[in-house]
């Protein structure tokens, strides 16, 4: 673990996601004291600023109603990062579970659940997640369950080709012959060595799950007013564009320096992970 | 007791691949007498592996019977026949868990089995790992950190951690360079006279043969075709096959093979 720090350290590019990831989680974190106006990340209606360019102190302007951009977007990284952390704790033991039980088991099992994971995976993500917002209310706690919905089978299709190859191993046998339950050799045995490549897995997608997140909200699906959401933020501004063009340009590259970060460690975690045996 | 410890009876598998059926042993009956060492050699294919792995409940036979203690071995077996027979395999870097400490991949076999209290048991992890000369302190280490020889110790620890009556070892040694060899040799018959164990012992290696076995099994495509007791095996080889395995022995070096030589004097000596 400390090793692994230390070569991500070493590694500019790796440096730079871990600088964007710490910088992001720490203000979504620290938001109610390092935001200059915290109430703006409610229903708040100043007049008198609003449609502001950026200038002192608003250092990335106003939006329609005189909110400051900046402290909603910091707002906003706090509502996508609970949303990706509440997806991938909801979607990533359910898919890991399912995973290791087609993998080791194999038979039947192995064909329901991977022919069930196969359908899941064919419905292209967007269509899924929009086809379950459009019977659920457009709520956050719906919009993390049609996320959710639609992650799980990326774990299940991870791990099962895992546990297919580590399956094989002699420790497999080892544990079989000694007379270990299932359950024993699935969680204890194969799944430590699933884990390397599932937290890697993971920081990449937590900075897709923001992705997906923001075009859901872009398409009037996600997370609802008052409460920031960067995807919104981008779909509502882009009507003023070019004029009021920091109305979608902070909260677009937001996005972007989050997703690009997480991005970062995921690609470095893979390697240095992958590398360590 | 009049029931043979292990016998098998005309037993026969037969693997289904792609179509084609693969005959991988063929009939084969034979006894292996409670404590002694039976090796089994025979060329790549001719089925050793697969009458382990039978014997081990790894997969069942497709005919005969095997018959453990005068009782018949069923194809899924309970904790009792697990615990009684166990397994060293060749490769000691893949069957120890890389992502488990050695301590956790010892106590695993305490804990399926309930052997000794609870609280005890990773002290006995210690104590078996000193069985097998190695530091009690090992436990926490990880196979990463060991050397070949040292990870194949601690196979063995495991493989006796239930208090198993036979050990199936299926090459145990050659994945080990020869100075290694010849202690974990050395080791392996230390352990089975004092536990009074059982060995099958699977190996290409004539030598090692020489060193561990009491008696010799030869396979030849699936059929056990001699068994015999080691040293009539070396003096009159009967069969033709075995006359050819005996003479196929690979010509080391000389200095090479007066290094074996010294080493399993050595070995012999302080058996
Ligand atoms: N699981 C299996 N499925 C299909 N065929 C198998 C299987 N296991 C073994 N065989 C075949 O059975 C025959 C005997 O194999 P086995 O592994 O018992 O040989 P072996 O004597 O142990 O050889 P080696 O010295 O190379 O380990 C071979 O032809 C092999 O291809
Ligand atoms: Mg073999």
């Amino acid at each position: 673990m400390k090793r692994t720090f230390a070569i991500l350290l070493r590694n500019p590019l790796s440096l730079l996601g871990l600088v964007i990831v710490a910088v992001v989680v720490l203000s979504a974190v620290f938001a109610d004291f390092i935001t200059p106006f915290p109430a703006h990340a409610g229903a708040v209606v100043d007049f008198a600023n609003f449609n502001k360019a950026p200038e002192w102190p608003y250092v990335m302007g106003t939006d329609l109603v005189g909110r400051d951009l900046f402290t909603r977007i910091v707002y906003a990284y706090r509502i996508s990062l609970i949303l990706g952390v509440v997806v991938l704790v909801l979607a990533v033991p359910v898919g890991v579970a399912i995973g290791l039980l087609a993998g080791y088991l194999g038979g039947w099992t192995e064909y329901l659940l991977m022919r069930l994971t196969d359908v899941f995976l064919s419905i292209p993500p967007l269509v899924l997640a929009m086809s379950m917002m459009g019977v659920l209310e457009p709520t956050l706690t719906n919009g993390m369950i049609a996320v959710t919905a639609m992650w799980w089978p990326w774990y299940t299709r991870l791990v099962y080709n895992l546990t297919r190859a580590e399956k094989e191993e002699g420790y497999v046998l080892a544990a079989e012959i000694i007379g270990a339950s299932r359950l024993h050799v699935m969680f204890r045995e194969i799944l430590p060595n699933c884990v390397p490549s599932i937290v890697t897995k993971m920081t990449l997608d937590l900075g897709f799950v923001i992705l997906i997140a923001s075009s859901l909200s872009f398409l009037g699906l996600g997370v609802q007013p008052p409460t920031p959401d960067l995807g919104s933020m981008v779909a509502d501004g882009a009507k003023y564009l070019p004029d009021s063009w920091w109305l979608t340009v902070f909260p677009g590259l937001a996005i972007l320096v989050a997703v690009f970060g997480f991005n970062l460690v995921g690609d470095a975690l893979r390697e240095v992970l992958g590398a360590e045996q | 007791m009049s029931h043979p410890f292990l016998s098998l009876r005309d037993v026969s598998k037969t693997f289904h691949t792609g179509g084609r059926e693969v005959r991988a042993v063929d009939g084969v009956s034979f006894d292996v007498d409670e404590g002694e060492c039976l090796a089994i050699v025979g060329e790549s294919g001719s089925g050793k592996s697969t009458v382990a792995n039978m014997i081990l409940g790894i997969y069942p036979q497709t005919l005969g019977e095997i018959a453990f203690k005068g009782s018949a071995l069923p194809g899924r077996r309970d904790l009792v026949h697990r615990r009684a027979i166990q397994l060293v395999q060749q490769n000691p870097l893949s069957s120890l868990n890389p992502r488990r400490s050695i301590g956790a991949s010892l106590r695993l076999a305490l804990d399926v089995h309930e052997i000794g209290e609870r609280s005890g048991r990773d002290e006995r992890t210690g104590q078996l790992l000193e069985e097998v000369g190695l530091p009690a302190a090992f436990r926490t280490r990880s196979p990463a950190a060991l050397s070949g020889g040292q990870r194949q110790r601690v196979a063995i620890a495991r493989a006796l951690a239930c208090q198993s009556e036979l050990v199936v070892l299926d090459e145990p040694t050659s994945a080990l360079d020869v100075l290694v060899q010849a202690r974990v040799l050395k080791l392996l018959n230390e352990l089975r006279e004092k536990r009074g164990l059982t060995y099958i012992f699977i190996t290409h290696d004539l030598s090692v043969v020489r060193n561990v076995a009491t008696r010799v099994a030869v396979f030849e495509k699936g059929r056990l075709v001699e068994l015999s007791p080691t040293e009539a095996i070396f003096a009159d080889p009967k069969h033709p096959y075995t006359r050819r395995l005996i003479g196929a022995v690979p010509v080391v070096t000389a200095g090479e093979a007066e290094l074996r030589n010294r080493l399993m004097e050595k070995t012999d000596a302080n058996a």
